[in-house]
Formats: structure tokens, C-alpha cells, sequence
């Protein structure tokens, strides 16, 4: 492997690893915070047990997603020089803002787990509700860097040099809103079927109507609602970043539906293999005219294929099958959110199907799924550039040779990482059950949180 | 280029802070795991109840000093990408694992030991390795072939200034971090570990300064400029050690309940690292980099700076409460610091 080759696995290995990790932690706090204003209007203290339960994986899960967030940042210059030296140049704001979130969430999340049973309700709700903005600030500022890359403004290049530096047109670049607002919207979803997932899970094994049941039924419910409204919007906006795909990087959304011939009323491909040779995507379902009408509201809108391009600048062909795989997860995990809402609050019926349950047990991976489906299809297909027309991968990474090693060690340590993250997980919540925590709630007087310290 | 002084000297307050946070918190793991069996003195306790809630924010500091450099010298992120690769990524490996371990260790209590070792010992060298950027930008072991900058390990960890510098990273890691806990846990009332930190502290003390005289001679020998520049201050330097006398008379001083002020040394060795690392960074300048990289060539674009300096205002101006109120939590509030029950320890 080429040391270019070897950067791009490495960096996006730790994209991909982290992104796990800090999805889970912009969504989860909104359903923590979710739990915690069902407490305090209900007064029904299983909502709080969800809460302090939730907050306890929450702060495991930080103890990876923090570093390895840290590896991220640091990685980004040291793999990417060329680009970082960019970036600093005209697109230094969301980093320098994100720092700031980071330390709001950090400030708050400390005081929420560590003083909770010190401090107000009202000031406890405002710490949690710090934590949620803050985690979901930095995911938006550090999205914004990555819509730049795909949509660059606020600069010129004049002879080989940056001149006209507008910092904050850089910031709201054209795709800033409806991308972060899309990596917001799937992390709130993925929040809500990770706690789908673990609480279906549960139901199986306990026995029907128990007490155990109901309590994770209750949270079932929660994050149905929750995720079904959030997969919904996650979609709608999905269909804005298409759209933007059309209008700034036509060679993307070229590959992203295999369309090599530019056209109106142009054919929807979905699934199967996009085919260089005969150019076309083959064991795909073709739905006539669709693609045209998603691009631009108008069946006579037309789409640039790939042969407008030099074979140089496409993506790589694969990312239709990324792109399909990342919409496929977002229609199941829709689909499956409504209608157990709709089976449970408007049919009244008390249990759920098992092939449904086995479903909303998949919900969670589905969506984890999605969002690394997406990110790679985003990064992958931005290839030839880190910047848009502007700076290739390869004139941004690291003269640095030898790289093998270190992408080797890294790989180990993301490996012990997951492990023992499932292990310590495993550990606490089989020693601490959901009993234990009911009990506690009940023996009433004393505070939920107590033991969160 | 007013500009750019203005810019370093925001990099270099950041490096400070986070200099003496990161001393406070690797140092603590390591105390917690140095005590861990002697659970008497709570000494082990002492240093949880400090680390528990502010190594996230230690943590933060980290990464707002690597964007603070290349947002402010982005012209210098490529010669830095390139050398601090490898010293970088050994960093990040032992970072990750530190924190996590750090963190599981107080979920999984029947592991708490092996979890406790892993995340002491990892800690205790990153200080080490930090500091090493130090030495790397004096510029004696990038070597510069056909237009490629690559770092000379073998040099590196051959040189007698890296060692010193090394040695003076962890020696004045524990010694800080020794004294600060000595200071939380008289302000907690246990007395005991007080005892314990306090004699860490009278140890340390002279072994980091010996260790930083290591680095004053090392310098003049591999690199004599900055040396020369030093020398220039030395009044300061001399400053510097005063307030470190003053720093170790504290720990002497009779007081009320057991001997020794330890508020006065902390405040008085916080400045004298202020003093030195002053006279350090002014003699470093303008290089980054020596020789090639320096403050005004590696200066970002100035509509880029005005526009981050804006946000750096803003910004802390909207933090400041969230950290004072933070510290009135952890650091001030008497039923935190003197909780009975040992359980909360976590
Ligand atoms: C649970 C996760 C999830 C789900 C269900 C969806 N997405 Fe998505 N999508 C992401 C998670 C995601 C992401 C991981 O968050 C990405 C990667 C880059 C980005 O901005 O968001 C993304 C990127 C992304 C892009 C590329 C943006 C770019 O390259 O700049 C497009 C065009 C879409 N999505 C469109 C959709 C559509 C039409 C969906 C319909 C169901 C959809 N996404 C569901
Ligand atoms: C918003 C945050 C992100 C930013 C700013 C970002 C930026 C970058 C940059 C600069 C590169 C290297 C140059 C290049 O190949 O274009 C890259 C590559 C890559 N990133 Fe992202 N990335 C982000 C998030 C992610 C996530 C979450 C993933 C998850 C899987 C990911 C996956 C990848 C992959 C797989 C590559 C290698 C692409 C290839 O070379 O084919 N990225 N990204
Ligand atoms: C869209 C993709 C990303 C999302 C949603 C995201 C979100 C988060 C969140 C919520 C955290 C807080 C820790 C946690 O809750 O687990 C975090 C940590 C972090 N992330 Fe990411 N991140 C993304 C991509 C990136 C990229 C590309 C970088 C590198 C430039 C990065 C750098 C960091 C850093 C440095 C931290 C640690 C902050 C600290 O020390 O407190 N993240 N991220």
C-alpha cells in the first residue's frame, strides 16, 4: 500500500470508530434529557431511573468517545498537513468554536454526574440540557468543516495563494445548515434506537407484564416516538443534501445514482452495482424519471451524468451501493418506528410481534450502520479532493513515509477500546440491575442520583 | 506584525494552563495508583476526588492547544504535522488508553487495580513525551532532504536535552501535582494524606530542580542560541528560583492544625513555572521552528485572526461563569471536599 493509501484507511478508521462513539453521545443526552422532563411532569420515578441509568452508559461511552475524538483532532494535522494548513488559514472559526462546546459539555457533564445530588432539579435539568447543546454544538461545528470541503467559500486562490479571506463566509458555506442540520437530525435518531434496541432486548428476556417488561416497554415507547419523529425529518433532509449534491458536486451525486449519460427525466437506480463497462447499475430496480424529480422538483430537471467528467475526478463507483445502504437503513427504521406506534397507541395492542422485537432489537446496529454508510459515502465520495475542486487528497497528506506501523497500532488500540467498552458495560449493568434501581426509587426520600457519584 | 506577538502570547498562556492542569491530573492518576493499597491515609481518595471530575476538562485544553496552533500559525502545520507524526501518535495511543482506562476503572470496581495501574503508568509518561515537542523544535533533529522534512528519532533519543527534558516533565509532574493534593486535602481535612503529599512534595521539589538545571546545561551545549537568549533574562531566572524557596518555606511554616501552608506554595511554584517558561518561550522566539518556521512566516491570514481572537473573547467571556461555578462545585464546596463516606470516592 502506497503511504497515501495507508493515510486514508488510517484516518478513516478512526473517523469510522469514533463517529460511533460520538453519535451515541449527541443522541443519547437528548434522551436522557427526554427521561428527566418526563420525571419532573409525571413524578414517575421510573423515568428517573431511566435517566440516571442512561447518564451511567453515557459517561462510559465518553471515556472512548473523548479520546478518541482527541485522536480525530490531532490526526487531522498530522496525516493531513496540507489541508490543515488551509483550514487553519480560512476555516480556523468552527474548530475554535467547537473547542468551546466541548468544554460547556465537559464542564457540565462533570457537574451533572459528580454534584448531582448537591445541586437544584431546575439547576440539575439546566446542566443536563448544557450537556445536549454542547455535544450537539461540536457535532455541528465539526460538520461544518466537512461542508466546507464539499462546498468551499470565503476565499480565493490567486496564483498558488490565498488572498480575500472572509472567515465567516467560510463558516456559512451553502451547505452548512442542511448538512449539519442532517448529522444533528441522524444522531438524535441513532440515540433513540441504540435505547430502542437495548430495552426490546430486555423485553424478550423478561417475563411478560412483569414489572421489568413495563419498565422497559415504557422506554421502548420513548424512543419509538422520539426516533420515528427524528428518522422522519432525517429523511426529509436527506433529501435537501441530495438536492445540494445537484446543484455543488454533480460528479457525487453522478456516482452516488450511477448515472454516467447527463440527462432530463432521469431514471431512479435503486440497488445493485454501479457497472463501468456497460455503464449502467445493474440488478438494480430503475424507477423512471424519480432521480430528475428528487433533484430538482421537476421531472425535466437535468442531471449531470459522469461522462461530462474527466475519469480522473470520479468518485470511486461503489458509493451508489453506500449511498443506497444509508437511505435503505433510514426507510426500515421509519417504517418500523410507525407502526408500533400505530400497533401499540391507536390498535391497543399490549405486546409487540417477536419478528417486530427482533426488528427493534436490529434498530440500533441499523442505524450505527447508517450513519458509517454515510460518512463514507460523504468522505469517499468527495474523492479526488479534500477540498472541492481546489486541493487533492494527495497534495494535503504527509510526507512522512512508513505509516504502516502506526495505522497498525492504532488499529490495536481501537480494537482493545471496543472491547473493554463492551465489557465494562456489561460488567456494570449486570451488577446494577434495573431492580436494584427500582428499589431504590421506591424506599422514596432518598434521591435517584445519589449513586450516580 | 503586532498581530503575530499577540497570537503567541495567547499560545503560550495556553500552553501554560494547560502545562499545569495536565501536571495536576497525570500526576494525580499516578498518586491514585502509588497509594492504592494504603487505604488508611485516603491518599488514594484524595486523588479521585480531585481527578474524577476535571480530567475532561484537562482533556479539552489539549486539543484547544493543537486548533489554537494551527488556526493561529497554519503555515507552521506543515513542517509540525510532519515531525511530530511519530511523538504525536505515541501520544494519542497512551492518551486513549489513559483516559479510558481511567474512566472504566471507576465503573468496574472489581478491576479497579490492573485498570488503576494501566491508566497510572500510561499518564506518567505522557507528560514525558509531551515536553519532547519541546526539544523538536530546536530544530536539531529534523533533518531536511530534497525539499522533505523528516525528525531524526535515533538523534532525538540519543540527546542528553531530550533526556533532561523528559526528566523534568515527569519529576515536576509529580512534584506539582503532589503539592496540590497536599493543599486539597488539608482543605478536606485529611490530615493524613495531607502528611503523605505533603513529604512527596519536599522530595520532589529539589529533584525537578535539579532536573531543570539539567535542561539550563544540556541547552548550552545543543542548543546554545536559545541558551544565549535565556541568559539574556536572567534576572528573571533568578526570580524564578526565589519564588521556588518560597514555594518549599511553605510547606514549613507552622499553621494551626499541622505544619506547613500549602495554599502559599502552590500559588508561589505556579508562579515560578510562570517566570521560567516565560523567559523559555521569549527566548524561543521568533522561531517555531528553528531555523525555518517562524512566528511571522507561519502567521495566519490577519482577517482570520481577528475573527478567532473575537470568538477567544466571546467565548471565555461566556465560559468564565460555567468555571467558576464549576470550581465553586469541586473545589470550594465543603460537603465535596469532606465527604465521610469513602464510597464516593468513584
Ligand atoms: C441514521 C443515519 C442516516 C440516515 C437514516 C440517513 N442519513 Fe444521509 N447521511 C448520514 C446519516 C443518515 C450521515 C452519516 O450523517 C451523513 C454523512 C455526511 C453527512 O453530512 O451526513 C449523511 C450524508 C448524506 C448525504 C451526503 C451529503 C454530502 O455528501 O455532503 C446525502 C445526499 C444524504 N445523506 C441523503 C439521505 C437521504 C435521502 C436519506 C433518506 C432516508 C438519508 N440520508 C438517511
Ligand atoms: C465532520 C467530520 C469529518 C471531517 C471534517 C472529515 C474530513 C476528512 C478528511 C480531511 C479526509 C482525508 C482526505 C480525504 O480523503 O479526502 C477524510 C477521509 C476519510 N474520512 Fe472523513 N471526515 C469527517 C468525518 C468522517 C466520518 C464520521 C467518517 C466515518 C466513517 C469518515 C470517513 C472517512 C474515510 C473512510 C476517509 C478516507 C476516504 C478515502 O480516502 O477514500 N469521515 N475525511
Ligand atoms: C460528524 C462527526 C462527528 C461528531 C458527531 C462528533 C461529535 C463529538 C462529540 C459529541 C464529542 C464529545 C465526546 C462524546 O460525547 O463522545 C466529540 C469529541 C471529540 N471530537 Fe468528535 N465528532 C465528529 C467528528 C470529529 C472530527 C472529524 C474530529 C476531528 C477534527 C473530532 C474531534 C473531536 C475531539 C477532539 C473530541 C474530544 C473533545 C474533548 O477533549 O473534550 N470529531 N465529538
Amino acid at each position: 500500500m502506497s503511504d497515501l493509501v495507508i493515510a486514508r484507511s488510517m484516518f478513516g478508521t478512526t473517523m469510522g470508530f469514533h463517529i460511533i462513539f460520538a453519535t451515541i453521545g449527541v443522541g443519547l443526552p437528548m434522551m436522557i434529557l427526554t427521561a428527566e422532563l418526563l420525571y419532573q411532569k409525571t413524578k414517575d420515578k421510573e423515568y428517573a431511573v431511566m435517566a440516571k441509568r442512561w447518564t451511567k452508559a453515557f459517561a462510559v461511552l465518553l471515556g472512548v468517545g473523548i479520546p478518541t475524538g482527541t485522536i480525530a483532532g490531532v490526526q487531522l494535522s498530522l496525516l493531513w498537513p496540507g489541508f490543515m494548513e488551509v483550514i487553519g488559514r480560512v476555516m480556523a472559526l468552527p474548530f475554535q468554536i467547537e473547542i468551546y462546546a466541548f468544554f460547556v459539555e465537559a464542564l457540565f457533564m462533570s457537574i451533572y454526574v459528580y454534584a448531582a445530588e448537591r445541586i437544584r432539579p431546575w439547576m440539575r435539568i439546566v446542566s443536563l440540557l448544557l450537556v445536549a447543546m454542547g455535544a450537539m454544538a461540536s457535532a455541528v461545528l465539526i460538520t461544518n468543516v466537512h461542508a466546507f470541503e464539499g462546498t468551499p467559500a470565503g476565499f480565493r486562490i490567486v496564483a498558488g495563494k490565498i488572498v480575500d479571506v472572509n472567515p465567516w463566509k467560510a463558516f456559512f458555506n451553502p451547505s452548512f445548515f442542511v448538512t449539519s442540520g442532517h448529522v444533528a437530525l441522524s444522531a438524535y435518531t441513532t440515540g433513540a434506537f441504540v435505547v430502542a434496541s437495548v430495552s426490546a432486548f430486555k423485553m424478550l428476556k423478561a417475563d411478560f407484564g412483569s414489572r421489568i417488561y413495563l419498565f422497559h416497554k415504557k422506554a421502548l415507547m420513548v424512543s419509538l416516538v422520539i426516533g420515528g419523529l427524528f428518522s422522519l425529518l432525517t429523511a426529509l433532509n436527506g433529501h435537501e443534501s441530495a438536492q445540494l449534491l445537484h446543484q455543488y458536486q454533480p460528479e457525487k451525486l453522478a456516482g452516488a445514482e450511477g448515472l454516467f449519460k447527463t440527462q432530463d427525466h432521469a431514471p431512479l437506480s435503486v440497488g445493485g452495482f454501479t457497472d463501468k463497462k456497460t455503464e449502467s447499475v445493474k440488478w438494480g430496480i430503475e424507477i423512471p424519471w424519480a432521480l430528475s424529480f428528487l433533484a430538482g422538483n421537476r421531472f425535466d430537471t437535468v442531471v449531470v451524468g459522469l461522462n461530462d467528467f474527466p475519469e480522473k475526478n470520479w468518485p470511486p463507483l461503489f458509493i451508489h451501493t453506500l449511498f443506497n445502504a444509508m437511505v435503505g437503513a433510514g426507510t426500515i427504521l421509519i417504517l418500523i418506528s410507525f407502526f408500533g406506534i400505530l400497533w401499540s397507541k391507536v390498535f391497543k395492542k399490549d405486546g409487540f410481534p417477536k419478528w417486530l422485537m427482533w426488528l427493534y432489537i436490529a434498530s440500533g446496529p441499523l442505524a450505527v450502520m447508517g450513519i458509517e454508510f454515510g460518512w463514507i459515502f460523504a468522505c469517499t465520495g468527495r474523492q479526488p479532493w479534500t477540498i472541492y475542486h481546489i486541493l487533492t487528497t494527495a497534495d494535503s497528506v504527509t510526507t512522512s513515509t512508513n505509516l504502516g506501523l502506526l495505522f497498525i497500532l492504532f488499529v490495536i488500540i481501537y480494537i482493545v477500546l471496543g472491547f473493554s467498552v463492551v465489557f465494562v458495560l456489561n460488567y456494570y449493568f449486570k451488577r446494577n440491575t434495573v431492580t436494584d434501581d427500582l428499589n431504590r426509587a421506591d424506599q422514596s426520600g432518598i434521591a435517584v442520583f445519589e449513586s450516580n457519584s | 506584525m503586532a498581530d503575530a506577538y499577540l497570537a503567541i502570547t495567547v499560545l503560550w498562556g495556553f500552553v501554560f494552563i494547560y502545562a499545569v492542569m495536565a501536571t495536576m491530573d497525570f500526576g494525580a492518576g499516578f498518586w491514585s495508583m502509588i497509594y492504592i493499597n494504603r487505604t488508611k491515609t485516603k491518599a488514594t481518595t484524595i486523588a479521585n476526588r480531585y481527578l474524577s471530575p476535571t480530567w475532561e476538562v484537562t482533556n479539552t485544553f489539549v486539543v484547544a492547544l493543537v486548533v489554537a496552533v494551527y488556526s493561529m500559525f497554519p503555515n507552521g502545520a506543515y513542517t509540525l504535522g510532519t515531525v511530530l507524526l511519530i511523538p504525536g501518535s505515541l501520544i494519542l495511543l497512551l492518551l486513549s488508553i489513559r483516559s479510558a482506562f481511567l474512566v472504566f476503572s471507576h465503573i468496574a470496581e472489581e478491576y479497579k487495580k490492573p485498570l488503576t495501574y494501566i491508566s497510572g503508568i500510561t499518564g506518567i509518561l505522557i507528560p514525558g513525551l509531551l515536553i519532547s515537542v519541546l526539544p523538536i523544535t530546536h530544530g536539531n533533529f529534523i533533518d531536511r532532504t530534497g525539499g522533505r522534512e523528516t525528525l531524526n528519532l535515533l538523534g532525538l533519543f540519543t540527546s542528553g536535552n531530550e533526556y533532561a527534558f523528559f526528566g523534568f516533565a515527569i519529576s515536576s509532574t509529580l512534584f506539582l501535582s503532589s503539592l496540590l493534593l497536599a493543599d486539597y486535602s488539608k482543605a478536606s481535612e485529611e490530615y493524613d494524606a495531607y502528611r503523605v503529599y505533603r513529604r512527596d512534595a519536599i522530595l520532589l521539589g529539589p529533584i525537578s530542580l535539579l532536573m531543570a538545571f539539567l535542561i539550563m546545561f544540556s541547552l548550552k551545549n545543543e542548543s546554545n542560541w536559545l541558551y544565549k537568549n535565556m541568559m539574556e533574562n536572567l534576572p528573571l531566572l533568578f526570580l524564578s528560583l526565589l519564588f521556588f524557596l518560597l514555594g518549599g518555606l511553605g510547606l514549613f511554616l507552622p499553621s494551626l492544625t499541622v505544619r506547613g501552608k500549602p495554599r502559599l506554595s502552590v500559588i508561589a511554584i505556579t508562579i515560578q513555572y510562570m517566570v521560567a517558561s516565560y523567559v523559555y518561550g521569549r527566548a524561543h522566539l521568533p522561531y517555531i521552528v528553528y531555523p525555518n518556521v517562524t512566528i511571522h512566516s507561519a502567521f495566519t491570514d490577519p482577517n482570520s485572526f481577528h475573527a478567532v481572537f473575537i470568538t477567544y473573547i466571546v467565548g471565555f467571556a461566556i465560559l468564565f461563569p460555567g468555571f467558576i461555578y464549576f470550581w465553586s462545585l469541586f473545589m470550594n464546596d465543603k460537603r465535596y471536599l469532606r465527604q465521610k463516606k469513602s464510597k464516593n470516592s468513584s
